[in-house]
């Protein structure tokens, strides 16, 4: 267990957003660069190498150019380049929080932080409710997507990207139904 | 003893009628549903919680009625769905358990000993901080029923619970629904299972055609589909 680990998921939740909210104010390559060794440093602090970084930032190797390129033609190479690494910087400081804290510890985290909203009438336990059921869905939809593609593969459709995503969809949304039904069977709105 | 009643009950979905007036009194202790795809079997499971109300007719459960009553016939009747997965709510096994207890009332070390108990009762103590989704399809339907059974139903529904288990795993599951002291209402495609039930009935075209035990019911069901 290194110190990242054992820090509250609380404080590291409270870090995170302090940490994006301070990202948002950099606007010159040495505070970016600043921000991606700070955010390095962390990860080493947690004992985890460049593979756990990579992990955390894959997602967004077909993002990043895009944005990239968008930046580029609007505000020029040097904000394009500055405004990538923030972004970068703030996916990977957020994956290291969920790679070192449990996922039950940061929902009890999080229904105890909304726990004073519940005066403006949200419903906490709701709101803490809907954050488990995302994070339970991403290996459900994950499965569902590799089935989609099996089944697209073994009929020699493999590049067919509405083969793909029609099937996926619509099982989410079935996905979806039955996980209603499920929550209503276990007395959510009772 | 728990008594279920259907009184000429009528299911539309849109222009279809699924189920065309049954009417039904269960007070068995192990009551089986057989049926062809798309007979009806899961909208008569679905009644019995008031998960589906009647077009027409009503449902009691207990006396309840689950049109006007459905919390607190829901509080009497568990229900375990096909495919697990979009029965588990929690993305570790353990609060999966505990969310079905989130209103008894309990406190936060009571409810946690009553995981750990049921847990431990269906072989998944092991696992309980384990992410859901790394369990087995078996594993997964035996945390769908721990989930039911920790609130103490009276009555478990259970939709196909087996059908997309293997061999090991579906007698796993009918163990331990075998071994309930509840009442039991299974719908199933195992014919296998319903042997030693009380009672089987055989739902086609949206009607009981066939109530018997099993040793009538279920020839009665293999003649009508050859």
């Amino acid at each position: 267990m290194s110190p990242v680990h054992r820090l509250g998921a609380g404080t590291k939740l409270a870090a995170l957003c302090v940490c994006s909210l301070a990202l948002l104010a950099v606007r010159s390559p040495v505070g970016a660069g600043a921000a991606v060794v700070g955010v390095l440093g962390l990860y080493a602090l947690a004992r985890l190498g460049p593979r756990a970084v990579w992990s955390q930032v894959r997602p967004l190797r077909w993002f990043v150019p895009c944005v990239v390129a968008v930046q580029w033609a609007t505000l020029g190479p040097l904000a394009a380049c500055v405004l990538t690494t923030r972004l970068v910087a703030l996916v990977a400081l957020a994956g290291l929080v969920t790679a070192t804290t449990p996922t039950s510890l940061l929902l009890a985290a999080l229904e105890r932080a909304l726990g004073p909203l519940r005066r403006v009438g949200l419903d906490a336990e709701r709101a803490a409710l809907v954050l488990a059921l995302a994070v339970r869905s991403v290996p459900v939809l994950t499965a569902l997507a590799g089935t989609v593609r099996d089944a697209q593969r073994a009929r020699g459709r493999e590049h067919d990207v509405r083969a793909f995503a029609v099937p996926l969809v619509v099982g989410a949304l079935r996905q979806a139904d039955a996980l209603g039904e499920a929550l209503r069977a276990r007395g959510l709105d009772d | 003893m728990t008594e279920v009643v259907l009184d000429d009950v009528h299911v539309r979905h849109g222009e279809r009628e699924v189920l065309h007036g049954v009417s039904l009194r269960l007070t068995e202790r192990r009551v089986a549903v057989i049926g062809a795809n798309g007979s009806g079997k899961s909208t008569l499971a679905r009644l019995l919680n008031g998960l589906i109300v009647p077009t027409s007719g009503r449902v009691l459960v207990d006396g309840l009625d689950t049109r006007r009553r459905g919390r607190e016939v829901r509080r009497r009747v568990g229900f375990v769905f096909t495919d697990p997965d979009a029965q588990i709510i929690m993305p570790t096994v353990a609060e999966d358990v505990a969310y079905s207890l989130r209103r008894s009332g309990l406190s936060r070390a009571a409810v946690a000993a009553r995981v750990a108990a049921e847990l431990d009762r269906h072989g998944l103590a092991d696992h309980a901080d384990h992410p859901a989704h790394l369990l087995s399809g078996g594993q997964k339907q035996l945390l769908a029923l721990t989930s039911v059974l920790v609130t103490a139903p009276r009555l478990v529904v259970a939709d196909e619970p087996t059908t997309l288990l293997d061999l090991r795993n579906t007698r796993a599951v009918a163990d331990r629904l075998a071994a309930l002291d509840q009442h039991v209402v299974l719908v199933t495609h195992d014919l296998d299972l319903v042997s030693g039930f009380d009672r089987v009935l055989v739902v086609d075209g949206g009607r009981v055609v066939v109530d018997d035990v099993p040793a009538a019911a279920v020839p009665a069901y293999r003649r009508l589909m050859a």
